[in-house]
């Protein structure tokens, strides 16, 4: 009962706080989300943290899913938690391809840092203002993108060079 | 010794150990700092983990932690494997407590599939998942002693894990990658002589634990090494995504078993432990206190325990039992099916979680109805912990590296996918 009231109160507030915000919400297997525009990310989730009745203080992933054929092609996909009212909230945003770019939420959380890192090492999406963009696992001289769906599952033979003796 | 060169160390890290500002390179003789490189190959380090540390004499000034030694592209292979196959995968993430991962994939696909879990099988789960908490908290405990010199405690605590291990082996006739639990109930039942163990086992742990415990509890030289090092207040623990005992030690009482209760962890009387300080020493005694804490929930599951069926009656979804697919043609066409073509869950996306010794696992599945899911992804908490350790060694001493390595209990298989 309490996550129903939660969630009400949740649009509530976001309707309040930004009047001028466009998102869309839907659910599925008792799981709230919120797809909205690339260019709001950093504001959404400044005030889903920093607000004290939402209090979103848990960043638990951030990845990406390359959708190959869509127009846009990427989605970006956060989970978010709030430890005090125990709710998960998922926010998408879509990225194309041409401007494969989003801003960097590490400002918010600073958990964000190594997952943005992961994402854009795996899809090649780039964070903007990210503080410290490497690749997470991959060398930094590899050129491809492992998880995009064009990228084979036996790998590229000869993009990753045996180390010189 | 051999300096260091331009061909270890990638310019990019240099550039993040010193900060843009500065315009040290690696060759250059350093007054006082020198950047040093610590592992993937280094028994400290439980696995391969690298960090390179900037060093002010014997002060850590900086470190940055490299992933991915062990990059197997998990997510990947998930994408192109059905949802059972991707079941023994799962044991060689956090591979000190492979049943805990099984249970947490079948959980997320049982969610996105809607398939419903007989209690009988749910209650097993729940023990295998305690079990394995206590197993690799005593290799944590252990090895963190080990790493701190204290090299007794390694193979007492051991000595015990060990004892769980024979009880997968009666289990599932495998000691450690076990791939017990299967879509929709566990592989087999719990076999008489397997409960019988583990009631054994329960019973003998706290006098032997106590014995483990003893030799740490007021030795001066574990407690000196650990105490006050590695601080990490609950704020910036929040902050920096920490989960598990990391983050507990840190006196924040987040426990997903608490928080989102899966199987049947809100009939459970436990308690959450938390220690306040967020030292390396409160982690070890969340630990400590938490594999306890473990034994009392399998106690109570021993008694609470029902009987019945072990897999979902479900066709479509759940594999037959292999009696009846040598026997019967119905079964035998099921088995077919889902072996080739998979279980084909809804179009929708989950993301589920559960708690594991090392702290949240999460699995985010995206499914277009097809036999095998778009996407996988893996929130592994070895991954996210580990990137709490730059914030945690920064302006300690080089020996502390590794009690505070050791106090996190990052299991690299897990860290790098």
């Amino acid at each position: 009962m309490k996550i129903m009231e939660f969630k009400e109160s949740l649009l509530q507030k976001i309707k309040d706080s930004l009047p001028k915000f466009e998102f869309t919400s839907s659910e599925s297997i008792g799981e709230l989300t919120f797809s909205i525009n690339k260019k709001d990310i950093v504001m959404v989730c400044q005030l889903l943290k920093n607000d004290p009745d939402l209090s979103f203080n848990l960043c638990e992933d951030i990845t990406a899913i390359d959708w190959a054929r869509r127009t846009d092609r990427y989605t970006v996909v956060y989970h978010i938690f709030s430890m005090d009212n125990k709710f998960r909230l998922r926010l998408k945003c879509n990225v194309d391809e041409e401007d494969c770019s989003i801003d960097t939420v590490s400002s918010v959380w600073k958990t964000a840092d190594w997952e943005e890192r992961e994402t854009y090492d795996m899809y090649g999406i780039k964070f903007n203002n990210h503080p410290d963009l490497r690749r997470m696992y991959m060398p930094e001289e590899f050129e491809y993108f492992p998880l995009r769906k064009d990228f084979p599952l036996m790998g590229i033979p000869g993009s990753l060079p045996l180390p010189k003796k | 010794m051999d300096k260091l060169t331009k061909e270890d160390v990638h310019p990019k890290i240099i550039e993040a150990l010193l900060g843009a500002d500065s315009n040290i390179t690696v060759e250059d003789a350093l007054e006082n700092e020198m950047i040093l490189n610590m592992g993937p190959q280094h028994p400290a380090t439980h696995g391969v983990l690298r960090l390179l540390l900037r060093l002010d004499g014997e002060t850590i000034l900086a470190c940055v932690p490299e992933l991915g030694y062990l990059h197997r592209g998990y997510e990947k292979m998930a994408e192109n494997m059905t949802y059972y196959e991707f079941i023994p995968h799962t044991d060689r993430l956090d591979y000190l407590a492979p049943l805990s991962n099984n249970v947490a994939w079948v959980l997320a696909v049982e969610k996105l599939a809607g398939i419903e879990v007989p209690p009988r099988a749910q209650y097993i789960r729940m023990m295998i998942c305690e079990l394995s908490r206590i197993a690799s908290h005593l290799v944590a405990i252990g090895a963190l002693a080990m790493d701190v010199g204290a090299l007794t405690v390694f193979l007492w605590t051991l000595r015990e894990r060990e004892k769980i291990l024979d009880i997968w082996d009666i289990l599932c006739g495998a000691r450690f990658t076990n791939t017990y639990t299967r879509i929709g109930g566990v592989a087999n039942d719990m076999q008489p002589e397997a409960l019988a163990k583990v009631k054994w086992f329960i019973d003998q742990f706290d006098d032997n634990f106590s014995e483990c415990e003893q030799l740490l509890n007021r030795n001066r030289i574990f407690i000196d090494r650990l105490e006050g090092v590695g601080i990490a207040s609950g704020k910036d623990a929040i902050d920096l995504g920490l989960t598990g005992p990391t983050l507990r030690g840190s006196g924040v009482e987040y426990d997903l078993r608490r928080a989102t209760p899966y199987l049947f962890y809100n009939e459970m009387d436990f308690k959450v432990i938390t220690y306040p300080e967020g030292d390396c020493l409160a982690r070890y005694f969340v630990r400590v206190d938490e594999a306890r804490e473990s034994a009392k929930i399998v106690r109570q599951i021993l008694s609470k325990i029902p009987q019945g069926e072990v897999r979902a009656n479900n066709p479509k979804k759940v594999l037959p039992n292999k009696v009846e697919v040598y026997s019967k043609m119905e079964e035998l066409i099921q088995d077919f099916m889902i072996v080739n073509f998979g279980i084909n869950p809804p179009v929708g996306e989950i993301y589920s979680a559960v708690e594991n010794p090392k702290g949240e696992l999460g699995f985010y599945i995206v499914s277009k109805g097809e036999g095998h899911p778009w996407k996988c992804k893996i929130r592994s908490p070895s991954f996210v912990n580990c990137q709490g350790l730059p914030h945690m060694i920064k302006g300690h001493m080089v020996s502390d590296v590794v009690a505070i390595v050791g106090s996190i209990d990052p299991v690299m298989g897990e860290a790098d996918k």
